[in-house]
């Protein structure tokens, strides 16, 4: 088989291994939901069986949520496990391999810790559990992305890096906070109280609600569910609360990335294209945050809400990772729709678009001095470099 | 007629007899008086406000192997159970401050059991050291797990198989309330009262609880119902019965 075939396989395969990953994440996102954690008291073994042989007619209650996540798990596991020793065998660079290596025992330590969780009976091993799946997403993620045709492409080119350090700096901030906000939803999710605040936009009709102490026995007075969950407490509406407003920034960050992608690169960039992608998908997180909210926490809708957080991670790695990769293309010059404020200084160039991967030919622009590793780094830097022929290599 | 050794034999022995009939009627008079000056508290504890309505267990109902265990009515959660009169059950009154320490723990142990996928009773009193039975009459598994909060009450988790042998759980650490869940049907829930005295009781329908032979002296009482909080009095128990009220608000 050519050798390009069997990195296209590869690659599939790392896809395939990636999105299971995902699915896996929406199931265990399901075990939660349905407060099935410990529905299943033994580990490896599922009452007493060997887990693969666990008769289908005692799938029942919460235990068919856990007993499938854990059948998933196992999966993932060797999806990862086939995808470590490929990219050791098969992968000529060094670092693939070991990032394989990395994935294997990330997903082994992530069995490991979902198993602890159950025998040790420890909630907050469950908060590990949930986050590391996030970091685990993000390396199959990852290798992905590095086994594409896509990125190997780019992988031999030399020039500049496309994007600023602005907008990549800006892009890893916006990953980051998206990440934090991922770690403060499963902290919410793992206390077992249900919805703290039971009403969106306003919080127990305010804007922001009261936490004394007789406002919340008064919440718990009232508060009846047939799941009874623990009493609420004044960390846990601080900490939805603070959820929401993460929300906001996230939001808020993400429009940003895109509004400085826009303006560097253009409408018709794929990075801006991306960035678009990216703002969708956190609005409709955002949108079904509020659907969680809504529906008392119905377990479908808080799952999605899972699920779109993950991806929402995924997306902002996804350009964080494209934005160190993407290089003005030798003999292209990088012409700006809107120069940068910064570029006021130097002459303008005139109006034309630019794709990730291919460029249009652009009018010849003055050229100022370059950094010393020969990225533009500085917008205004690259706005004003004439690139025919003339930048020098890193 | 005795011989004079005889007699001598039976003059050692005297005082001993002697002795031991005095001692053995104290015991007894002693025993006597304790029993007469043990008294028992009985009070009612009262609902003041209007509770939210009960809601329709829908899970349970939906459940394909434990909705068809409830034909008759439809099962409802059970958190604010009153009576025609305001009466509130399930609430546990204890001793909180004052009673006597050092009391074994009875022999009888304390029992729940679930069936028709709900835990029965849904509040339950227990002395640390006791043990708790927790049977299965459902034909279908469930796993046990109390879930303690009070540091070195350990947290279980154990399945029971359809109409399986009973589990047997003991706690050393007043907690009140203990939970006990079950994951795989996730609307069962029991708490359990627990004390370091025998002194405790849980309210009925009607409201109205009974705590029987708690000696003479002084004590905090308290009643602590799940949602509607708790309130305490201080009493002081003589040779009779004592009453004891508590009323509840909803606010």
């Amino acid at each position: 088989m050519p050798a390009k075939s069997k990195s296209s396989l590869l690659h599939r395969f790392a896809v395939l291994t990636a999105a299971a990953t995902l699915c896996l994440i929406g199931i265990g996102g399901l075990v939660t939901s349905h407060e099935a954690g410990m529905a299943v008291p033994d580990w490896p073994t599922t009452y007493g069986y060997n887990m693969f042989l666990f008769p289908i007619s005692q799938w029942i209650g919460g235990i068919f949520y856990e007993h499938t996540h854990r059948l998933f798990a196992s999966f993932v596991g060797l999806l990862t496990t086939v995808l470590a020793g490929w990219l050791w065998f098969k992968e000529p660079r060094r670092w693939m391999r070991w990032l394989g290596g990395v994935a294997f025992v990330t997903v082994l330590s992530q069995g490991l810790l979902g198993g602890l969780r159950v025998v040790l009976s420890k909630d907050q091993i469950g908060i590990f559990h949930a986050t590391f799946a996030q970091l685990f997403l993000l390396e199959t993620t990852a290798i992905a992305l590095f086994t594409s045709r896509w990125w190997r492409r780019r992988e031999a080119q030399t020039g500049p890096l496309l994007a600023t350090r602005g907008f990549r700096s800006l892009a890893i901030i916006a990953t980051i906070v998206v990440f934090v906000q991922l770690i403060l939803g499963a902290t919410m999710r793992h206390q077992h109280a249900g919805l703290a605040v039971p009403d969106f936009p306003l919080a127990y009709g305010k804007i922001f609600p009261r936490m004394d102490a007789a406002f919340i026995q008064e919440i718990n007075q009232h508060r009846l569910d047939a799941r009874d969950y623990n009493p609420i407490t004044a960390f846990q509406i601080a900490a939805h609360m603070a959820h929401r407003l993460g929300a906001l920034m996230v939001l808020l960050l993400v429009i940003l990335v895109w509004r400085r992608a826009r303006r560097e690169y253009g409408p018709a960039s794929a990075l801006t294209r991306g960035t678009l992608g990216w703002v969708g998908m956190i609005c409709l997180q955002a949108l079904l945050g509020a659907a969680t909210v809504w529906s008392n926490k119905a377990a479908d809708i808080a799952t999605f809400h899972v699920v779109g957080g993950a991806v929402g991670l995924m997306t902002g790695t996804l350009i964080s990772l494209a934005a160190f990769r993407v290089r003005t293309p030798a003999g292209r010059t990088v012409p700006w729709e809107n120069p940068p404020r910064e570029d006021a200084r130097f002459s303008q160039p005139s109006i034309a678009t630019m794709n990730c991967g291919s460029s249009v030919a652009s009018p010849h622009l003055a050229l100022p001095h370059l950094n010393d590793d020969g990225n533009a780094g500085d917008a205004r830097v690259r706005a004003s470099r004439q690139v025919q022929g003339k930048i020098s290599t890193v | 007629m005795l011989t004079s050794r005889e007699f001598r034999a039976r003059l050692e022995l005297l005082p001993d007899m002697k002795l031991k009939f005095v001692l053995l009627s104290a015991a007894v008079l002693a025993g006597s008086l304790s029993f007469v000056s043990a008294a028992d508290v009985t009070g009612k504890v009262t609902l003041k406000g209007v509770p939210p309505p009960e809601k329709e267990i829908a899970p349970l109902v939906a459940d394909p192997n434990c909705g068809k265990l409830h034909t008759d009515k439809k099962p409802t959660t059970r958190f604010y159970v009153v009576g025609k009169d305001g009466g509130l059950a399930d609430v546990f009154i204890y001793i909180r401050e004052g009673a006597p320490k050092g009391a074994a723990a009875p022999a009888k142990p304390a029992v729940l059991d679930q069936k028709g996928c709900e835990y029965i009773p849904y509040v339950l009193g227990a002395q640390t050291g006791q043990k708790i039975v927790v049977k299965n009459s459902d034909p279908v598994m469930h796993n046990v797990h109390p879930t303690p909060i009070v540091p070195g009450n350990q947290e279980k988790n154990r399945a029971q198989m359809p109409n399986g042998p009973d589990l047997e759980f003991s706690w050393t650490n007043p907690e009140v309330f203990l939970r006990f869940k079950c994951d795989v049907h996730p609307w069962m829930f029991a708490y359990v009262g627990l004390v370091d005295n025998p002194y405790f009781a849980v309210t009925d329908e009607k409201g109205e609880f009974k705590i029987a032979n708690l000696p003479p002296g002084k004590y905090v009482i308290e009643a602590f119902h799940r949602k509607a909080g708790k309130v305490s009095k201080e009493i002081t128990v003589g040779s009779d019965s004592q009453k004891a009220d508590f009323t509840l608000e909803v606010k």
